[in-house]
């Protein structure tokens, strides 16, 4: 059933499944399998962000993939694009020095919430505000997966993570609401479980010329784990059956609580705003 | 006697034997000694310190404020902070996290803040590795703080106690890192004797005679210094670095006798009547090197080891004292200075303490472990071989020799 099986370089006989048949020649097979726990979201992101690209309309030779440090940073490890992995943070400046430098390519930051909100957070209002030229995908897993589940700017109020213990106190950012007011052009908020509206919202990331970002729900079992929501398939469900579709929702209002009673999703944001060079 | 005497006072203190990697004996040492404010970031290896430590606030152990920053640039900017104030502090990092910290080192120095940080040392990107070494620490040598290095989870907890005598002592008063092997300390499990908190309180008192903020009394800190000025002040601190050393030595001294332990800025291990010399730092490299000089030993070679405790101030006297009958001697680095004359830089520190002393040595210079290079004992065994090989010629190599590099 497979359409490509190679020896990678880890030495395991890998087989990807027919769905990455359109896609096949932009996954670095050599390294898989992938360093992702089982359930975790960044396998479909990975695919549907490869679909996108190569059906952007934008050659495929115009698409770099800048990522920081955590799980989410190892995707451009498997994209057979030009992709750089820089350190904890700074992915956004890295990406818009390039953009500077050859306008003419389309530029993707890649990054979780701890990198694009927290270390990396200062970027990521600046960047927006200037209104750079660039996309950013957030993957927002609602706590630091890969130093093992400390507690991040999104996780909710409630939350029991290694660095709190009894239940986090602090408010997370809402990530629409704060790239709005930053300034960015484009704004829109899928979960890995909406693939469908996750590929067209980075479809029209591509088109956007400014600041695009989409927030990404990607459930992340080191998060499901110690707050007894069973597994990470289990907050899949949660976002099934809790998430409602709504473009034009108050994005003051779209918050997501340790409940997760309501999970409001859509493309909330698209304006025309002077980009930061000509 | 003075055995039966150690063993007694330590059947007093010690509240119970635990086996705790290198990392949670750091946050137990913290937690020991009271502190009032932590923060931090998470970064491979040191995130377990700051996870226990979250747990010990959260639990009611530790009563102290616990800040979870945004970046390794904030977690020292808030102890500076706290320190400031009059607070006992705690931070930790490794790495980039340090790198990324550089900044608010000096600042911390400067301003002579008693701060205290733990450093299990990792590899520099580019490439990106979270593995061990002692890269990091080596690029914030010239920043001021005073540096020490253990070599077990023991000594980490010993040291993180003594750092904050040390840091507070008003003859003192300046930062403290408490450094150790990234992975192969941090990360590795070993019985460690915790104390009584009672008895670590009462070994360290809080100081608070020092200029802090204090809105009774309000002063000004870290203000600019103009050129007239500048320089004075920071030879304060550079003086009070360099004199730091006998009160690191004096405070060794009331540990030992108060814990009943045997710490010195210098570990000699069958150095008195060696030959051959390894100059060590760290876990891995040094518990190596005894292997290596034991099985030397046993093949007619007198060899010898020398673990360098303290790293900053760096202890000149008392190496070239222990080193100066050696025939040749190898200084064995776990970290780079790239382009220099050599490529180790505590051979660099070695070389240069010799030159004070008007001593001439054969020296080499050693790269090994980089990024957790696996150090074998043989390869330290081979070391004592090349040395009494080079005593024998007259000859020995005159640039870095990179151990386990392949080739």
């Amino acid at each position: 059933m497979s359409v490509e099986a190679e020896v990678t370089t880890t030495g395991v006989k890998v087989e990807l499944p027919k769905s990455y048949e359109d896609i096949k020649d932009l996954i670095r097979i050599d390294r898989l399998p992938h360093i992702w726990c089982p359930g975790c979201g960044l396998g479909i992101l990975l695919k549907l962000l490869a679909r996108a690209i190569k059906n952007s309309g934008i050659p495929i030779e115009k698409h770099v993939i800048v990522t920081g440090i955590g799980c989410t940073g190892r995707i451009g490890g498997y994209l057979k694009l030009d992709a750089y992995h820089v350190t904890h943070g700074r992915a956004i400046p890295f990406a818009v020095g390039l953009k500077m430098a050859n306008p003419e390519l389309e530029v993707t930051v890649v990054g979780g919430d701890g990198d694009i909100l927290a270390i990396g957070g200062n970027h990521f209002i600046h960047a927006a505000r200037r209104n750079d030229d660039i996309n950013v995908i957030i993957v927002n897993n609602f706590i630091y997966g890969m130093t093992g589940g400390q507690y991040s700017p999104t996780t909710p109020k409630g939350a029991k993570t290694t660095t709190s213990p009894y239940g986090h106190f602090e408010n997370p950012f809402n990530v629409p609401l704060l790239a709005y007011a930053a300034g960015a052009s484009y704004v829109a908020r899928w979960s890995v479980l909406h693939q469908n509206e996750l590929y067209q919202a980075l479809l029209d990331m591509f088109k956007v010329k400014g600041f695009a970002v989409v927030e990404v729900l990607s459930p992340c079992i080191i998060y499901t784990d110690r707050n007894a929501m069973g597994d990470a398939v289990d907050l899949m469900k949660v976002i099934k059956e809790r998430s409602t579709i709504d473009h034009n929702a108050n994005l003051s209002d779209i918050d997501i609580d340790f409940s997760m009673n309501k999970i409001i999703l859509g493309n909330f944001v698209k304006r025309e705003r002077p980009v930061s060079y000509r | 006697m003075a055995v039966a005497k150690a063993l007694s006072v330590r059947e007093e203190l010690v509240k119970e034997r635990l086996g705790l990697t290198s990392n949670y004996a750091a946050a137990y040492a913290v937690k020991a000694v009271d502190v009032d404010v932590i923060a931090a970031y998470p970064i491979t290896p040191q995130t377990t310190i700051i996870e226990k430590l979250a747990e010990f606030v959260a639990n009611g152990e530790v009563d102290a404020e616990y800040i979870p920053v945004e970046s390794e640039h904030s977690a020292l900017s808030a102890v500076v902070g706290a320190s400031a104030a009059g607070a006992r502090v705690f931070t930790a990092t490794a790495a980039q996290g340090l790198e990324f910290m550089h900044e608010v080192l000096h600042i911390a120095s400067g301003l002579r803040l008693p701060i205290v940080m733990a450093v299990p040392g990792r590899a520099l990107s580019a490439p990106i590795s979270i593995h061990g070494d002692y890269q990091d620490i080596m690029n914030a040598r010239d920043s001021g703080w005073i540096m020490l290095i253990a070599s077990s989870a023991q000594e980490v907890y010993d040291s993180i106690i003594m750092a904050y005598r040390i840091a507070e002592d008003s003859r003192v008063l300046l930062p403290v890192m408490v450094s150790y092997d990234g992975f192969l300390m941090s990360h590795t499990t070993e019985p460690v004797e915790i104390y009584h908190e009672e008895y670590v309180r009462k070994f360290t008192p809080r100081n608070l005679s020092r200029y802090r903020l204090d809105p009774r009394s309000p002063i000004t800190i870290g203000v600019i210094a103009s050129p007239e000025w500048y320089y004075e002040i920071k030879y304060q601190a550079i003086h009070a670095l360099k004199e730091s050393k006998s009160v690191i030595k004096e405070i060794h001294g009331e540990f030992n006798k108060f814990f009943g332990t045997n710490y010195d800025i210098i570990e000699k291990y069958m150095v008195d009547d060696a030959d051959y010399v390894l100059i060590t730092y760290g876990g891995a490299s040094s518990g190596n090197a005894k292997e290596a000089a034991k099985r030397a030993r046993e093949r007619g070679l007198r060899a010898g080891v020398v673990r360098i405790r303290l790293f900053r101030p760096f202890p000149t006297e008392e190496l070239v004292n222990a080193i100066k009958d050696a025939k040749v001697i190898a200084v064995i680095d776990r970290a780079l200075t790239p382009g220099n004359t050599y490529e180790g830089p505590v051979f660099s520190d070695v070389i240069t303490a010799l030159y004070s002393s008007g001593v001439e040595k054969p020296v080499v210079s050693v790269v090994h472990g980089i990024s957790q290079r696996t150090m074998l004992a043989d390869d330290f065994y081979n070391l004592y071989k090349m040395l009494d090989e080079y005593a024998k010629t007259g000859e020995y190599p005159r640039r870095t020799v990179f151990m386990g590099l392949r080739t």
